[in-house]
């Protein structure tokens, strides 16, 4: 039997093949993990909802609108498997991030907005 | 009138409650919660056809309720309701069609299932939206919506389990094979379905048949399983002949409010 030790952090997703025991059945264990994006008004962005287990896009479309639209909580879904959506290293959050701290001017709050401007 | 209504919920009813029972025990999270978004709509709509059932049923209550001889029904005071009609009667005036009732099986068995009698709603429904009873259509509009969506999920878990392993294959066949004679009860007129035909109310579901089996077929052609020739079919739900599973489904579903009437939660 194949095992290897995998240190998992959150926002790390799938990048190796799901260990498969020898001689185990076809089932849910071997179904990829896929990422689903829920639209919920016309105009807005997707945003991430949350993930889910199926077998193809097809099955991954159809259970998220199963799983996370039952509140009509969107009118459009993509789905996108899991491993294939690359994460930032958490241990570079220092080099990553921290050098943004000090540039307040690149926030673009140094203009009078006019009053009519509602959704800034 | 009222015993088609009657019938319609029955089915509803039925079906539900059988895929109400995979609620905790399905196969995997996102299929537990599918199967269990279909018993609520399928719930759903049998609300809706009890609802126009029981007033109809107050409209002239004596001549549409002498088939009942269940005592608990003919004891309520005052008009009847949805919950009335559900939960007390027994076996014998239910008007369901036999393949509502069988027990649930494997997920094999609930899917053909549950396809076989979806895609006999959706050519149900899409006539009855045009019925010349006003509350009908309505009814069948709305459930139309519902009722497409469960012909296009049972039907992709037919294709993914007759085209898929060796065991999955051989499952449906065996599902298939058991179902089969449940299935020619769809399109055989009973009296009120004859009468509503008349009345031009609904078509006589023989109408259902060809369609209905072009359908199948094709689904049967993608998934590589084959269509049985037609045969020998069982009969009876509609006339109140049941299989003895209805009586066990109804004991479990009928247990709180025979024994608390008009309990409420």
């Amino acid at each position: 039997m194949k095992t290897f030790i995998q240190i998992q952090r959150y926002g790390d997703y799938g990048d190796r093949e799901p260990v498969k025991a020898e001689g185990a059945t076809q089932n849910q264990a071997d179904w990829p993990l896929w990422e689903v994006f829920i639209r919920s008004k016309m105009g807005l962005d997707h945003k991430h909802v949350g993930s889910l287990h199926a077998a193809d896009a097809q099955m991954a479309i159809e259970n998220a609108r199963d799983v996370y639209t039952r509140r009509q909580e969107g009118i459009s879904i993509w789905v996108v498997e899991s491993k294939y959506i690359h994460a930032s290293n958490p241990d570079e959050a220092a080099s990553f991030y921290d050098p943004a701290n000090d540039k307040v001017y690149r926030h673009p709050t140094f203009y009078d907005l006019p009053d009519e401007l509602k959704a800034m | 009138m009222f015993h088609l209504t009657l019938h319609l919920a029955d089915d509803a009813l039925i079906i539900g409650h059988r895929n109400s029972e995979w609620t905790g025990h399905g196969p995997n999270l996102e299929q537990d919660i599918a199967i269990s978004n279909i018993a609520l709509d399928q719930i759903g709509q049998a609300r809706n056809f009890y609802q126009y059932a029981a007033e109809l049923c107050n409209n002239n209550r004596e001549a549409y309720t002498k088939f009942i001889s269940s005592p608990a029904f003919h004891q309520v005071s005052g008009p009847i309701d949805e919950d009335d009609l559900a939960y007390l009667r027994d076996a014998m005036e239910f008007r369901n069609h036999l393949l509502a009732e069988l027990k649930k099986g494997d997920w094999a068995v609930t899917i053909t299932r549950q396809f076989f009698i979806s895609l006999y709603q959706q050519l149900l429904y899409t006539d009855l939206q045009y019925s010349a009873d006003k509350r009908l259509a309505a009814i069948a509009e709305k459930s139309l919506k519902e009722v497409n969506y469960h012909v296009r999920w049972s039907g992709e878990w037919v294709i993914r389990l007759g085209d898929g392993t060796e065991e999955s294959h051989r499952r449906m066949e065996t599902a298939i094979d058991q179902l089969w004679p449940y299935v020619g009860e769809l399109f055989v007129p009973a009296d009120f379905q004859l009468e509503a035909a008349a009345s031009g109310l609904l078509k006589n579901p023989e109408y259902y048949r060809q369609p209905w089996l072009e359908k199948t077929g094709a689904a049967f052609e993608q998934a590589g399983l084959m269509l049985p020739a037609p045969n020998w079919y069982q009969k009876g739900g509609k006339q109140g002949i049941h299989t003895e599973h209805l009586g066990h489904l109804l004991a479990e579903m009928q247990y709180l409010q025979r024994s608390h009437p008009g309990a409420q939660w």
